[in-house]
């Protein structure tokens, strides 16, 4: 049977969700092998060498480079504070001294001879890793940080805003093809995940913002009205460290789209549930999708009722369009002939023919997703 | 004529699909005769390159009905009907090469470097420089944000003072860079600047990086010696880039040339053909991401990435940089705003759909009109002469305003624009390609049109940089006979007046002589675009531009030359320097389905 391989996004009802919580930087694993995690846990921490400060010792003092070290009171690897001083030169028989002192808490890093600067280093950043979802160590990558596991039902979005938040899920559209309003927004939705239907408008998505709300999950936003929330044209979609409130993860594209079937159905099962989302996004080399995570904490499905990953389109498959001029119908793929057919573009590419309530039958190059 | 080499494999690894090309010695010549493409598998779950190039190897052998591999192995050299006799390959895979470039002033130093690092194939992430406005601190913070592959470090001329280069070695020093692949290595650094400073650069930076010093890049102010360190970059791109990346050791084991940067490839093909033609030209490939300009002018290469300009991962940024208003310019119907931008947005996200419709077409062909026009500009602005050069000025000069630092690229002096990339190679029309060609890049006087069929220069570039003395001479033929021969498809040529003229006024007028005997004369009006079918021969013209009109032999200055036709034929446009469209959406939508009617773009029906 002819198969199509378009990417899909993963909509689990259940899987091994194993999840890397690295450093930026080589610190220490606070967690073994085996520990329970809930979110919140720290699992390693570190600390981020300090900002940087140059002094141009020899500028301040007057002299030539090579002379600075005659004239320094500290030598590499000393500890500064804020005041002290550093370099004094000899003055007049005694009298008239330049002094150079240091402007901040720190370490002496270098002596320059050949630039006259001294390089002090600030106290270091303490950076620290939390475990992001419910679950167990799986295996501690040395210095590094971890691996988690759960079994979790998991779902990836198209795209998305802000980082990662956490919270209860709740559903507010009672149909996949409702719009998500900002009436239905309340205060008693601060800290939640919100979970909508086709559309969320830019009022919507404020009053979320304003409420407080974790993140919201709806089908399409406009493309247009992401400008008014992030400042700035979203020219490359890499996101995810904007500092915003209320993440926002769409999961089917921009404009008003019924979310899919599958992942409604999903997410309205776990309402009351507890979730983990990440909306960081990077279409490129590399690719970075936002998700949805939902730890399952009862071992109530067995093992073998994981969820397969997506497999490519074939006859027979529920798709939905993905490009203009039909964008949003579903149907199901009735062939994928091999040979090239020319579209109204004169484009000629491999098609999928789709039965629309198979009635009408619509042929498509494979401008379309599973639903 | 008995050849070392008789057939070629070579592949492309791209970031979402490696491409495999066969070239074989067919009679008299080499050809191309198979093509197949799988996708990359730097990623996971695979993370391993060779597959999609045995994926598509495979393809060819299919096709071509030879025996290439014996299991995972490529066999080499050809008996009979298996094997080839050498393998080569290029790579632009997991975000390609990508380098921090580092100068003491950044109009001078710092763009040496950074033409050098462009010259290899790289994407430059960044170019600090002492005068860049930016605190050390901020310098610092942006190094370790960044995590490079590589840092070209450069400044000074030879035995000039060395305390602002050594001030840039201690910001470097100061952030303790790391390499953006691999946790265990130390970075890669190149110096390339004052001689003076060698060893005071060994003592500052040879205990945390992997140092390399190679000759200075501007050894005086007047000249510039890219060679070195693109040589240098090249090098370590094998040995540390390209040793990182998943599949790539085994991948190198294969290759019987240095796996080069996909860019770095295809410039070096450019190179070669300006060189051996004595033309000058542009070439340009959009991609997804990407836009890459690569120019020869006055025998000087450069090259630019417009890192940000693409038809799918970066067509939101195309938007955003033209502005919605400048792409809408070119499309000859009204089109609900808002509607569109999603429809943009959509591509970026799902950036693998194709136009089915003819609206949708047309949209993205302006879109792509915006992303050339922009990289161009870009590219104008960094291809000059060398900045900061001194020179002797007479009297005589007093009056004229060149300086050091002009845009070499001269439109009136362009003899050949080549395309390449999707929207350029796979456009439903031949006209379609031209057409975005010469509204983007605005050729003025003769200016010759061509595609790259497939994409299959970076192959060829590799092919034709193949050092092994035994196999050289061969590579480089073939590389030179399978570009002419089936790599480019010449469109025809356009010939374009510029100067002050009134609407519709007489530019120029053309008579042509052609092969078969015949003759025709044709006025070239302002504002108008007309299009005579010839195919790929020599034809004879004769220009008489209006007073005050420019074709390349000067104002009013008539023109002999020699034109070639093509798949598309000769194309007069009068519509001056720069095209501007009416502000007046009826007059603007006149003009251009007038245009688009002349080339015979777009199938006639509702919208045509």
């Amino acid at each position: 049977m002819a198969h199509s391989y378009t990417p899909g996004l993963k909509v689990l009802k259940k899987t091994l969700f194993r999840k890397e919580r690295i450093l930026p930087l080589k610190g220490k694993v606070l967690v073994k092998k085996g520990d329970k995690l809930s979110p919140d846990t720290v699992v390693a921490s570190t600390n981020l060498p300090g900002n940087v400060q140059m002094l141009k010792v020899n500028n301040i003092l007057n002299i030539e480079p090579r002379d600075v070290v005659d004239c320094l009171v500290v030598k590499e690897g000393d500890i500064v504070k804020k005041g002290d001083m550093i370099a004094e030169t000899a003055g007049i028989f005694g009298m008239f001294k330049s002094f150079v002192d240091c402007p901040v808490d720190g370490t002496i890093e270098s002596i320059s001879e050949s630039t006259g600067r001294v390089i002090v280093r600030e106290v270091p950043i303490p950076v620290e890793v939390d475990a992001y979802v419910s679950g167990t160590v799986d295996e501690v990558i040395e210095k590094e940080g971890i691996i988690l596991k759960c079994d979790a039902a998991f779902i990836q979005g198209i795209f998305g805003i802000a980082g990662e938040k956490r919270g209860e899920l709740v559903l507010v559209s009672n149909n996949s093809s409702d719009e998500l309003t900002s009436d239905q927004i309340t205060e008693e939705m601060a800290g939640k995940i919100l979970i909508g239907g086709s559309f969320l408008s830019l009022d919507a998505y404020k009053k979320a913002m304003s409420c407080n709300v974790a993140a919201v999950v709806v089908g399409g936003f406009n493309y247009y009205d992401l400008k008014a929330v992030l400042g700035y044209d979203l020219g490359v979609a890499i996101t995810g460290t904007e500092q915003l409130p209320t993440a926002l993860i769409v999961t089917e594209g921009y404009g008003s789209i019924p979310m899919s079937d599958a992942t409604f159905d999903l997410l309205k099962n776990n309402h009351g549930n507890e979730a983990s989302v990440n909306g960081a996004t990077q279409i490129r080399a590399g690719v970075i999708r936002p998700e949805i995570v939902i730890p399952m904490l009862s071992e109530s499905e067995a093992e073998d009722s994981l969820s397969k990953e997506p497999e490519g389109i074939q006859e027979g498959s529920t798709v939905r369009v993905i490009r203009s001029p039909n964008f949003g119908k579903i149907g199901t793929v009735s062939s994928l002939p091999s040979e090239l057919k020319k579209m109204e573009s004169e484009t000629m590419v491999r098609v999928a023919e789709i039965s629309i309530d198979g009635v009408d039958t619509l042929i498509l190059p494979k401008n379309i997703k599973r639903r | 004529m008995s050849k070392k080499i008789k057939s070629i494999l070579a592949t492309d690894c791209g970031s979402t699909t490696t491409k495999a090309i066969l070239i074989e010695w067919k009679e008299d010549r080499y050809r191309l005769t198979f093509r197949g493409e799988a996708p990359t598998t730097v990623e996971a779950p695979f993370e391993d390159v060779t597959k999609g190039v045995l994926n598509a190897v495979m393809e060819v052998e299919e096709l071509s009905g030879r025996t290439i591999l014996d299991g995972d192995q490529i066999i080499t050299p050809e008996n009979g009907k298996s094997g080839v006799d050498i393998y080569v390959s290029t790579s632009s895979a997991g975000g390609g090469l990508q380098m921090m470039v580092a100068g003491v002033v950044k109009s001078m130093s710092g763009e040496s470097a950074e033409r050098a690092a462009l010259g290899a194939g790289s994407i430059v992430m960044d170019v600090l420089a002492s005068n860049d406005g930016r605190l050390p601190h901020e310098k610092i913070t942006r190094i370790r944000q960044l995590r490079p592959d590589m840092i070209l470090l450069s400044g000074g001329t030879d035995g000039g003072t060395t305390t602002h280069v050594m001030e840039l070695a201690e910001i470097l020093a100061a952030a303790n860079p790391r390499p953006r692949l691999g946790q265990n290595y130390k970075l890669p650094v190149i110096y390339a600047g004052n001689n003076k400073a060698q060893e005071s650069i060994k003592s500052t930076l040879g205990e945390i990086s992997d140092l390399d010093i190679v000759d200075n890049i501007r050894p005086v102010l007047e000249r510039e010696n890219l060679e070195p360190s693109r040589d240098k970059i090249h090098d370590l791109f094998m040995e540390h880039v390209m040793a990182q990346a998943p599949g790539y050791k085994k991948l190198m084991s294969w290759t019987d040339a240095p796996i080069m940067p996909t860019p770095g490839a295809v410039g070096s093909l450019i190179e070669m053909i300006a060189k051996k033609e004595g033309i000058s030209v542009v070439g340009v490939d959009i991609g997804g991401a990407t836009t890459d300009i690569f120019s020869v002018f006055e025998e000087k290469f450069n090259r630019t990435v417009s890192a940000n300009l693409g038809m799918s991962y970066s067509i939101c940024n195309v938007l955003a940089e033209a502005g919605l208003d400048n792409v809408l310019r070119w499309v000859p119907f009204d089109i609900d705003r808002s509607e569109l931008t999603n429809r943009i947005g959509n591509k970026m996200i799902r950036p693998t759909t194709v136009p089915q419709s003819l609206e949708e077409l047309v949209i993205e062909q302006a879109i792509a009109r915006e992303a050339l026009r922009l990289s161009f500009i870009q590219h104008k602005a960094f291809a000059t002469s060398l900045k900061g050069v001194q020179s002797e000025r007479t009297i005589s000069d007093a009056f004229e305003q060149s300086s050091s630092g002009q845009s070499l690229v001269n439109m009136m002096d362009l003899d050949l624009l080549v395309g390449s990339g999707g929207v350029l190679s796979h456009a439903p029309r031949r006209q379609q390609s031209a057409r975005m060609l010469i509204d983007a890049f605005m050729p003025e006087g003769i200016t010759q049109l061509a595609v790259d069929s497939i994409f299959m220069m970076p192959q060829l570039g590799v092919l034709a940089n193949i050092d092994k003395e035994e196999l050289k001479d061969d590579a480089s033929q073939a590389a030179l006979e399978v570009f002419d021969n089936d790599c480019l498809i010449r469109l025809g040529t356009c010939v374009s007046p510029v100067g002050k003229a009134k609407p519709k006024s007489k530019m120029a007028d053309v008579t042509m002589s052609f092969k078969d005997g015949s003759t025709k004369t044709i006025e070239i009006k302002e504002g108008s675009l007309e299009m005579i079918e010839v195919p790929y021969e020599e034809v004879k013209v004769h220009i008489e531009p209006s007073r005050g009109i420019d074709v390349g032999a000067g104002k009013g200055e008539p023109l002999d030359s020699i034109i070639y036709g093509g798949v598309v034929g000769l194309i007069f446009d009068g519509r001056n320097r720069p095209i501007t469209l009416s502000t007046d959406p009826s007059q603007r939508i006149d003009s251009l389905l007038n245009w688009s009617s002349a080339v015979d773009e777009y199938p006639k029906g509702d919208l045509f």
